[in-house]
Formats: C-alpha cells, structure tokens, sequence
C-alpha cells in the first residue's frame, strides 16, 4: 500500500543523504522524494511516497526518529491528506492542433506556459493520479520532454505538523 | 586560541584520559597540542585497532572513549571498527583530520569521503566546516555517543578548521530538539508488566549487552530475586548476573547452552531487557511457544517489534525501568520452574584431546575456574568465541566480545584498552590464529606504552570456524581454511620482547592457566595446540 509520510529535518547539509541513504540500506523502496524549507529556516520538510506493509512502515518510522535531525515523523492518512505534484510538459503542438489541446489544458486544469513554432510547454499541479490521466490525454500529440516534482501533502483541516519555534 | 588546541581542551573538559589513534598530515595540528596536554596518546600499529581499543575502554568505563586518525585512508581505515562499535552500542568519539575545505571534493591527496563512507555505522557524524561550531559539535558528540542507546559518533575536522584561530569556550549542557532519548518507562507499561509476571507461572528473563550498558545488573538481580525468576544472556549479556550464580542458566541462542534454549522454549512469559532479538540468539518466533507471553524492554524503541512480535512493549533505560518494575512487583516463588530448569543443567564432559594437543573446552573451564574475580575477557570470533561464550563463567568482571558484527582480530586490541580502562583488572584476550594474524602487530603497542595483558592463541592451523561449516553444509570441501605459513607464534612473541610459551598437553596446560591468571604487570602469551578436527559442538 502506498503511503505518504512527512518529516520535518534540520536543514543542514547531508540530511538529505542519510534519509535516502536508510530507505536504500534497509530496503525500503521510495516512490518519490520531495523536499523544501518550511515557514522556519532552520526546518525542511520531506515528502516521501513509499510503499510498504503496516511493519514495513513502523519500523520505517522508528529508523527514520532515530535519525539525529529528524524532528517529526508522521506517516498521513490516505483520506485526510491534500497531495499535489507537479508537472511541466513540452509536447508537438503544430498551429493545427493548438486549440484543441487548449481545450484538453482548460478542462484538466493545466495552464499553457510556453509557445514556439512547433511546441507547447504546459504546466500542471495536482495529485499524481490526476497527472497521470493527464498524461494519456495529450500523449498522442507527441511528448518531447516531461518533468514531475514528488509529491508534496499537508494534512486537511486545521491538523498540523509544525514544531515550537526555537 | 588554535582550534587544535580548543579541540584538546574539549576533550579534557569530557574527562578523558587516554586516546588511542595514528597521526599523519591532516590531523598534526591537533597532535601538536595533544602533546601538551594531560592525555595520554596509545600509538597503535593499524587505525583499525585504534577503533577496538577505544570499544574496550569505552566498554569498561561505560563513556564515549576517543579514537584518532588522519584524513583518507587512515579514517576509511577505522571503519571496521566504527561498525564493530556501532552493532554493539559502543559510545566512541572518533575523531578525524580531513584535507584543506578548499580542496575538499577535488580528489586530492589523502582525501576521502569519510563521513558518506561511514554513515551506515555512525549514531551520528560533523564535518567541521566552521571552526566557530567546534565546541557544540563536540559537546553534541559526547552527548549523544553517551546517551540513550549508545553508538559511535564522528567528527571529521579539515586542516584548515583546526588551524583557524577562535575564542574558548565548552558549553556545559547541550540541547537539541530532535534528539531527546526516553529514559523512564512509561508508568501504565510498568504495571501491565507487573501484573503479567505476577500471573505467571513459567517466567524468563533474558537479557543482552544493552542491561550493562545501562549499568543495570544490580537492579536485574534484585528484581530476579524478588519475584523468583531464572535468568538467560544473549552473548552480549554475558556477565550481567555471574555464570556461577544459581539464576544463571547461561547464553541462549544457535551456539548457546541446552539449558538455557530449553528455558526459552519452555517458559510462559519471556521478559527481554536491553536484547535485540538477533538472529544468532532467537533463530525465529516459531521457536516460542504460542502461549508464551513476550514483554520488551529496550531504550531503543525502533528494536521493540523489529525481530520478533512482543504483547507488552516498554520503551526506556533498563536501570530506571527496573527500578521502577521494583516498586510495583510483588514477592513470588516459582520453586518447581526453577526446579525443572536445574535439572536440566548438564555437567561438561570433556573428551581427551589428541597427542600434542588440548582440549580447548576445557582449557577455558579450568581457566574460568581459576581467573580472578574481576577478570575481564575478551574472545574473538570464530570457534574460540564459542568455546569461550559456552566455557567462560564471568565473576564479578567482564565478558568482552565483537557480538553483533563478530569482527575478527577486535580480542587482542579490545583487551588493551580495556587493560587501560581497568588497570587492577586482570585482562585475558583468547583468540584463534586466524585472529591473531590480523591484530599481532599489536603486540608492539603492548611493548611500546607497556600494557600487561594476557594472550591465548588457540592453534589449529586453520579457520576452524570456517572448517568446521564446510565440513558441515559443503561435504567437508575444505577451501582457502589452512594457515599453512604461519610464524612460529613464540618467537614472534619473543621478537617483540613478550614472554610466550606453548601449550600441548594437560601438564602444560595447567602451567599456562596459573601463569595467565597472574596479575604480575607482565604480558604474556600462550599459544595453546588445538586439533584441526575439534568443534563448537
């Protein structure tokens, strides 16, 4: 099953690599890996999609608390969470074609955000499910160049992951 | 004031005494105020047994011990050790020079990436790169190789940071937000333990190295008294309650004795302290009965649940959690439990060896028979590490040995630190000649700073513990096992000065065991003949 967890780090240099390094060393495989500074400097907040059984993820969450700079861990609920990745997309976009693939960007919520002769370059935030019916919609005009961030969530409601400022 | 020298200072204001390491360009700065300082420097032969040096002291005086090594290969040199440390929960301070910042990444000389090397073996790892940050990271090291579940930290130092000019001052006390170790079980656990060994009729406790490492023997003992309770080690708890005591049952696990997995087997509330469950000490869960109600109690919470499936968790210090458990836990007598578990200890019977030969068994029986109360020993891995786990009965001192990682050659440096940390105790390494060959230059260390530890070099000519699977699992292909080329282990002794002598029959056998468990100030090795065909079983 897969599940997203959050954890907020010290932002020092290398923490990165010991967060990525134990998910390799204790083979435990990650989806995707995003990662950015909160309202606090000295945090970054990491967003892991992994997969795993319920002991696969326990013992996840108590090697990643052991970790010296890792001040939260918090595994969130499939059906409490707002996940968003995103995704930019140059595709073949010939004069003839361009309104039609305007309409398929309205519709899945997408924004055009470059144009030349032959391409289109598109921008679109969402879940990665979304993403991905995205993707099949405007496969046929030809991808040339695709790129996806990780997903990033936050809990819905007013719960909240944060830490006492220091 | 040089950071080198504010880098010695810390290191005084920690309250050590001796450092076990090797110098070399990156790391001088440092060396030049060691030299001026109260610490005493324990130049080893190879960085790696700087590392097992600082584990045995560090395992005696039960604080973060240091070691020392230069930039490049002299730190990837200390790895083994960081990792023998690290799967034994040894508190070490390791202290590293590191090339130039500037240079760092552009492959110069003796330039190695030592932090991401060892990250899978290290608590925690600093690379300096400020000197303004020298004295919270090494207060933080401390703080955290010493506390909760206790490991290895690095610290790796570029030249240029030690050579930077800085103001003293050492923090007293050192917070960090993200790492706060629990130490006191939680209150509503406690009772549900009480209340389960109260409704038990069969209770074990077995325990592992994690009980001495909170100094939590005495606190064991009272609790196994109070409410009648049999106790078994893992091979890391060995000498938390004495072999020769009446509780005892022994070492439990693949290589353990019969009585004691026949406890674990039989028992109907199994109560871990301070075990980790490993796979050479409780082969699979299958091996409990159904019945039988397991509690945990471990400071480390990510080892609760990890091996094995546990009905009463219970996070914190085993010390504070004891005597939390002694409150609550009432009187009880389980005589026909413990009745049941004494008949099934078996007497030794040792078989006579061959000509020229001794039986190992019973040359480590007669030697634990005879050692001094507070002997520290320290097996090494292999067949001798067996023998000496099922044969060695500690007394009120110490059983010393690479449990987790089962490093070979860590005896004979282990010893020497521990020799260092204690200097009354009588210190014996008995290791294989396997072993030797990778720590005998060593004995110059001994030579040199005069550090009287007794050596037992048990010689079979082979790998024997490698022998002895092939011979087992691999219809006794023997492959890449004979030492054949080996010195002659006296005079090599003798070349360094050492007193040695060999040992090939009863007679001599005996004669070794009265001079070993001499605490004459001397060092001294004895290379005992062991058949080629002898076993662990």
């Amino acid at each position: 099953m897969k599940r997203t967890i959050s954890i907020l780090v010290e932002n020092h240099a290398g923490v990165l690599s010991r967060i990525s390094g134990l998910f390799s060393r204790r083979g435990f495989n990650i989806d995707s890996l995003a990662v950015g500074v909160t309202d606090d400097p000295s945090i970054s907040r990491i967003t892991i999609v992994a997969d795993g059984n319920e002991y696969t993820l326990e013992q996840l969450e108590k090697q990643l608390n052991k970790l010296i700079e890792v001040i939260k861990v918090k595994t969130l609920e499939n059906d409490e969470l707002l996940a968003r990745e995103l995704m930019l997309v140059k595709i073949v976009a010939p004069s003839e074609k361009r309104s039609e693939i305007a309409t398929i960007v309205d519709i899945m919520g997408a924004k055009i955000i470059d144009l030349s002769l032959t391409t289109m370059t598109l921008e679109i935030s969402n879940t990665s499910f979304h993403l991905a019916r995205f993707e099949e919609l405007i496969k046929p005009y030809g991808i040339i160049e695709m790129v996806r961030t990780g997903t990033i969530a936050i809990q819905k409601g007013a719960d909240s992951i944060s830490v006492k400022k220091q | 004031m040089k950071a080198a020298e504010a880098m010695v200072k810390y290191l005084e204001q920690e309250g050590i005494k001796v450092v076990f390491g090797y110098p070399g360009a990156a790391v001088c700065p440092f060396y030049d105020y060691l030299s001026k300082s109260s610490i005493r420097h324990i130049l080893v032969r190879h960085e790696q047994h700087a590392g097992h040096e600082a584990n045995g002291y560090a395992r005696i005086t039960n604080k973060p011990a240091v070691c020392i090594a230069t930039s490049g290969p002299g730190a990837i040199n200390l790895i083994t050790a960081i990792a023998t440390a690290y799967a034994d929960s040894v508190p070490m301070v390791i202290i590293t020079g590191q090339v130039s910042s500037e240079q760092i990444g552009r492959d110069v000389f003796q330039e190695a990436d030592v932090i991401g090397a060892a990250e899978p073996f290290v608590k925690h790892s600093f690379l300096v790169k400020d000197a303004q940050t020298l004295p919270e990271t090494f207060k933080k090291a401390f703080y955290i190789a010493g506390t909760g579940r206790k490991g290895p930290v690095l610290i790796d130092v570029p030249i240029d940071v030690q050579e930077s000019e800085i103001e003293y001052s050492y923090p007293e006390l050192v917070s960090m937000r993200a790492y706060k170790p629990t130490s006191k079980g939680n209150s509503l656990q406690v009772k549900r333990v009480a209340a389960a060994i109260a409704e038990a009729k069969k209770p074990l406790i077995c325990v592992g190295g994690g009980i001495i490492s909170a100094d939590a023997c005495k606190e064991l003992y009272a609790l196994a008294e109070k409410a009648d309770i049999p106790v078994v080690t893992t091979m890391m708890g060995k000498g938390a309650v004495s072999g020769y005591d009446k509780r005892c049952l022994g070492m439990i696990g693949m290589h353990g004795v019969s009585a004691a997995n026949k406890a674990v087997t039989d028992c109907d509330l199994l109560i871990l302290i301070g075990a980790r469950v490993g796979d050479r000490a409780v082969r699979s869960p299958v091996f409990l009965a159904k019945t039988t109600k397991i509690i945990h109690i471990d400071i480390d919470p990510a080892e609760i649940g990890k091996n094995i499936p546990v009905d009463i968790p219970l996070v914190g210090d085993s010390k504070i959690i004891l005597n939390q458990l002694l409150e609550v836990v009432e009187e009880k007598g389980h005589a026909e439990w413990n009745e049941h578990l004494n008949s099934l200890r078996k007497a030794p019977v040792f078989e006579a060896a061959g000509t020229g030969f001794i039986n190992p068994k019973e040359f480590i029986s007669k030697l634990s028979d005879a050692a001094d109360e507070n002997t520290i020993y320290v097996a090494d891995v292999g067949q001798n590490q067996i023998w000496s786990s099922n044969f060695f009965k500690v007394k009120k001192g110490r059983f010393l040995t690479s449990g987790g990682m089962g490093t070979m050659g860590y005896s004979v440096p282990c010893a020497i630190g521990a020799k260092l940390a204690s200097e009354n105790s009588p210190v014996i390494a008995v290791c294989g000649d396997g072993a030797f060959q990778m720590s005998m230059m060593e004995l110059a260390t001994i030579k040199q700073h005069n550090i009287p530890i007794k050596i037992v070099v048990m010689s079979n000519k082979r790998l024997g513990m490698v022998r002895e699977l092939q011979t087992k699992l691999y219809k006794d292909n023997q492959v890449a096992v004979s030492l054949e080329g080996s010195p002659d282990f006296i005079k090599l002794a003798q070349a360094y000065d050492i007193p040695a002598f060999r040992v090939t029959d009863d007679k001599s056998a005996q004669e070794a065991i009265d001079k070993l468990v001499r605490n004459d100030g001397e060092p001294l090795l004895v290379e005992c003949m062991v058949s080629p065909i002898e076993s662990t079983l």
